[in-house]
């Protein structure tokens, strides 16, 4: 089958590749980008830890395929931190021992940046109802939503 | 102080939370978990699996599938080795079908092409042949006369002679005589429990690269709990030596229990040494679900006999567990746990361990505990309704403590329960009011612990940094604890300790990271092989000063002369010493190589509310407080963490998670949105209380933290949900219409 050629943006550098129409950008990341940070935990929507952003929204990357990737800009875990830092999420995430096997924390701090974005000062009703899609195992999810809110307050507080 | 002391006080490491050494790996997405590895030339492997509960498989034709575009091997179950014995065969047998497939997603045939997508087209192609035979997947059917047989002669000889020969082996334990104690009771209640099998439900799917040669020479890289597990069982299933493959684990996304079987690993050896190419095979989640290991399922009779004043004067359980189509449901710890936590004059426990076509059981946290206490503590629980006790002061009555005699054998040492029960009394969640609609419930728990053959190695770099080498795989903070017990030996700052997780070229036998075993025995073996490094040192410091190496010791850090020669020198610091080794005798490095046999066990109780929507039959958990004792706890953040985690697992298998078979004998709910484990949205924040009643076999207390989590949660929230709606379940989850159902029929009178 043949390959459609995709330029796209990927945390903020341009970047060309081919893709089978089938593949997903889960896939692509993944396989053909190297960019292994986005896990695959289901393939199927639910478990979130494929988390991405497409033009700033929140997305499963594995219900997205490669080819829709054209002209967009994404957003994966590896964006996050800045040349010099981290983001004070992940800093909040290890001071918090908010992962455990941290499988899950891609995609979760994903979508809390996302959240944080959009509400900076989310009550925990909604960090958890945000982050509803995101499994975790682990944790029992008591941790991250601390280190959530106090990175929301800390980072209200420092603007 | 002295090598063989218990260290209860005067920490300067342990008990602090500092940041683990892998934070930045996790969060920034660069640490490698299992399907994050590729290699040059890598093929990806599919496994092709039985539709059917049971059939024999009557031809497998791949010619279609071989002659494809990217297709470079097929194997099948004669690719593997032959004449295995015992549990290797079995784990063979399910690893890949031989002559039948024993449940829905049973390995038939695997294929390795260039892409996955390649892969995946060409497994579509392949035809394989059933003949459908008679299938049986509930474990009381399977244990009833006329149930199809799952494989003649898989019986041992503990099981009673007249028994189905899908019961395959029975465990008894107890003591006393138990109708004598009934007739002691003021009030006898029996009653019996079913709880469906739940998955580990682990976020990272099992994952593995392997590569194997026809010298016989492999490598393999995977999501593992016990890497030289992999290489021995791997070995086996393919006629090599051992020490021919070279195993490495990589980060592990959860486990839980459930990455200590060996599923995919010898599939992709057996493909590679085929293709001659490396092979990576990554399961979906639905694989997973099919085919790796769930729980039990299991039916339990339990019968209890208390006096007005809450004593307990006999307890009978009978425990039924099927494990699916091989031997091995852990019946008899269930039996053993049952009611470990109370100190009685007669006791009796049986168990069963029946065969279905379901897949491989394999442990998750404490295996077989939770129902167990399930089932118990849900009496315990209507035995004081009935006598109108106090939920806690009864469970103190009976509670075991040091030198009582266990329900299954043993005399206790030194245990928490009592700690646990007084400190969970005091804490305000017990006394503090509920809203209308809402229930609260107690129970306790149980679980082992357990040591197991452990290496670990210390070796010393030339800046006075400590290079840790342990075979434990890091699950949820680990390579800190170890990082801090090694810092508090040696009195060097924790992060003058770097922890690597070895491959199984670089260290003696590890066994799996299982029964909390973890902190336990590769603590104790870091302290040791910490231990034996400050000797060494020591030993330097000694000649270095001219003095006797008995008269050194070694305080925060460094060497000092000690006895008669106190104060003779200045002392001598571990990076001095390091920097000067290659000329004072060459590297200096400690290890130490044991079985530990002290874990000490762990007592649990949790309490919490729930509130029943009595319109829907939806419960939701409002409040939850776990106390447990963890002997010591050496990074108190990641013992919180373990507690939280095994109380969520613990609520979604109470209320939701269940496998769902339909009478085709398929699983009907192979993904997350059908098997819903519990959501941010679900779980109200969970409170802890770490009490630590030191562990006299570890040389700071610990024990292990990690299961003993999930043993009460299923039964403490059904005396919740009994306590709030008036309904007793018996059986679980207790889904919505469960309890719908046990609403509606109460209402009916
Ligand atoms: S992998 Fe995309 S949601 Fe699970
Ligand atoms: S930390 Fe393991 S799944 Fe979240």
């Amino acid at each position: 089958m043949s390959q459609i050629h995709v330029t796209t943006t990927v945390n903020g550098d341009e970047v060309e590749f081919l893709c089978d129409p089938r593949e997903t950008m889960l896939d692509v990341l993944r396989d053909r980008l190297g960019l292994t940070g986005a896990k695959e935990g289901c393939g199927t929507g639910d478990c979130g830890a494929c988390s991405v952003t497409l033009d700033g929204r929140l997305v499963c990357s594995c219900l997205m395929l490669g080819a829709e990737a054209e002209g967009r800009e994404i957003g994966t875990v590896e964006g996050i931190a800045t040349d010099e830092d981290l983001h004070p999420l992940q800093k909040k995430f290890i001071e918090y021992a908010a992962l455990q096997c941290g499988i899950c924390t891609p995609g979760i701090l994903v979508a809390t940046k996302n959240l944080l974005e959009k509400n900076p000062d989310p009550t925990e009703t909604e960090v958890r109802y945000w982050l509803a899609g995101n499994l975790c195992r682990c944790t029992g999810y008591d941790k991250i939503i601390r280190a959530v809110m106090d990175t929301a307050a800390e980072m209200r507080g420092a603007s | 102080m002295a090598f063989d002391e218990t260290k209860t006080e005067g920490f300067k490491v342990v008990g602090t939370r500092p940041n683990r050494p892998d934070g930045i790996d996790k969060v920034t997405g660069r640490a490698r978990f299992g399907a994050d590895a590729t290699a040059p030339g890598m093929l990806h492997g599919v496994i092709v699996r039985s539709p059917h509960a049971h059939a024999r498989i009557l031809k497998i034709d791949t010619s279609e599938a071989e002659a494809m575009k990217g297709v470079h091997a097929v194997v099948t179950r004669a690719d593997f080795a032959t004449g295995l014995t015992g549990e290797n065969w079995n784990i063979l047998e399910n690893v890949m079908a031989g002559e039948t497939a024993l449940y829905d997603g049973h390995a038939v045939v695997a294929i390795a092409a260039t892409s996955s997508l390649a892969a995946r087209d060409a497994a579509k192609a392949i035809v394989v042949d059933y003949e459908v035979l008679p299938h049986v997947t509930d474990v009381d059917k399977a244990m009833a006369e006329g149930a199809p047989v799952i494989r003649e002669g898989a019986a041992d000889k503990s099981v009673p002679a007249g028994l189905h020969p899908n019961v395959v082996r029975y465990h008894e334990s107890g003591h006393g005589d138990v109708e004598t104690g009934f007739a002691e009771a003021d009030l006898v209640i029996e009653d019996s429990f079913r709880t469906e099998a739940t998955h580990q439900g682990y976020i990272e799917p099992h994952a593995c690269l392997a590569q194997l040669g026809n010298d016989g020479r492999g490598e393999i890289w995977c999501c593992t709990q016990g890497h030289w597990n992999v290489q021995k069982v791997c070995a086996a299933l393919l006629g090599i030596e051992t020490s021919k493959l070279r195993v490495t684990a990589s980060e592990i996304g959860g486990g839980f229990g459930g990455k200590t079987a060996v599923f995919i690993e010898p599939v992709a050896l057996a493909l590679s040494l085929k293709a001659n190419r490396p092979v990576k095979i990554v399961m979906t989640r639905s694989e997973c679900f099919r085919a790796t290991g769930p729980t039990s399922s299991t039916s339990m009779d339990v019968k209890i006999g208390m006096k007005k004043d809450g004593t307990i004067t006999a307890a009978k359980g009978v425990f039924r567990l099927q494990g699916g189509a091989f031997p091995g449901a852990p019946m008899e710890f269930t039996a053993m746990c049952a009611f470990a936590p109370y100190n009685l004059a007669n006791v009796s426990q049986i168990g069963f361990d029946v065969m279905s076509n379901r897949p491989k059981q394999a442990a998750y946290r404490a295996p077989g505990s939770p129902m167990a206490a399930f089932a118990v503590e849900s009496v315990i629980d209507e035995l004081c309704e009935q006598l109108g006790l106090d939920r806690i002061e009864t469970r103190l009555k009976n509670a075991s403590k040091e030198g009582t005699k266990a329900s299954f054998g043993p005399t206790w040492d030194r245990i928490g329960l009592v700690e646990c029960l007084e400190a969970a009394k005091a804490h305000p969640h017990y006394t503090a009011p509920l809203k209308p609609g809402q229930g609260r419930g107690i129970s306790c728990g149980f679980w082992f612990n357990h040591g197991g053959e452990t290496a670990v190695q210390m070796a010393l770099s030339e800046d006075g940094t400590v290079q840790l080498s342990v075979g434990t795989p890091d699950i949820g903070g680990s390579r800190a604890s170890m990082a801090q017990m090694a810092a508090e030996e040696l009195g060097i700052p924790y992060e003058n300790v770097r922890t690597t997780i070895a491959d199984t070229a670089t260290l003696g036998y590890n066994e799996i990271s299982h029964g909390s075993r973890v902190t336990y025995a590769s603590g104790l073996a870091t302290i040791e092989a910490a231990r034996d490094t400050i000797r060494k040192l020591c030993k330097r410091a000694a000649a270095k000063w001219g003095i006797d190496e008995e008269a050194v010791s070694w305080v925060d850090g460094c060497a000092v002369p000690s006895g008669p020669n106190a104060g003779d020198f200045d002392p001598l610091p571990i990076a001095r010493i390091a920097k000067s080794m290659g000329r004072t005798g060459g590297p200096i490095v400690g290890h130490y190589e044991a079985t530990p046999e002290g874990a000490g066990v762990s007592f649990a109780t949790h309490i919490v509310d729930a509130e029943v929507d009595p319109e829907t039959g939806s419960t939701r958990v409002v409040r939850y407080t776990v106390v447990q004792d963890a002997g010591k706890a050496i990074h108190p953040t990641y013992v919180e963490g373990q507690y939280q985690g095994g109380a969520a697992q613990g609520i979604g298998w109470a209320l939701n998670e269940e496998y769902i078979y339909g009478a085709d004998g398929r699983l009907q709910n192979a993904g997350f949105l059908d098997y819903r484990i519990p959501v941010a949205s679900d779980l109200p924040m969970i409170d802890t209380v770490i009490v630590e009643v030191p562990n006299p076999g570890h040389p700071y207390g610990v024990r292990g933290v990690g299961e003993t989590s999930i043993c009460p949660p299923l039964a403490a929230i059904a005396n919740a949900v009994s306590a709030a709606a008036g309904v007793r379940l018996h059986e679980l989850p207790m889904s919505p219409p469960r309890i719908l159902a046990a609403l509606e029929k109460q209402a009916a009178g």
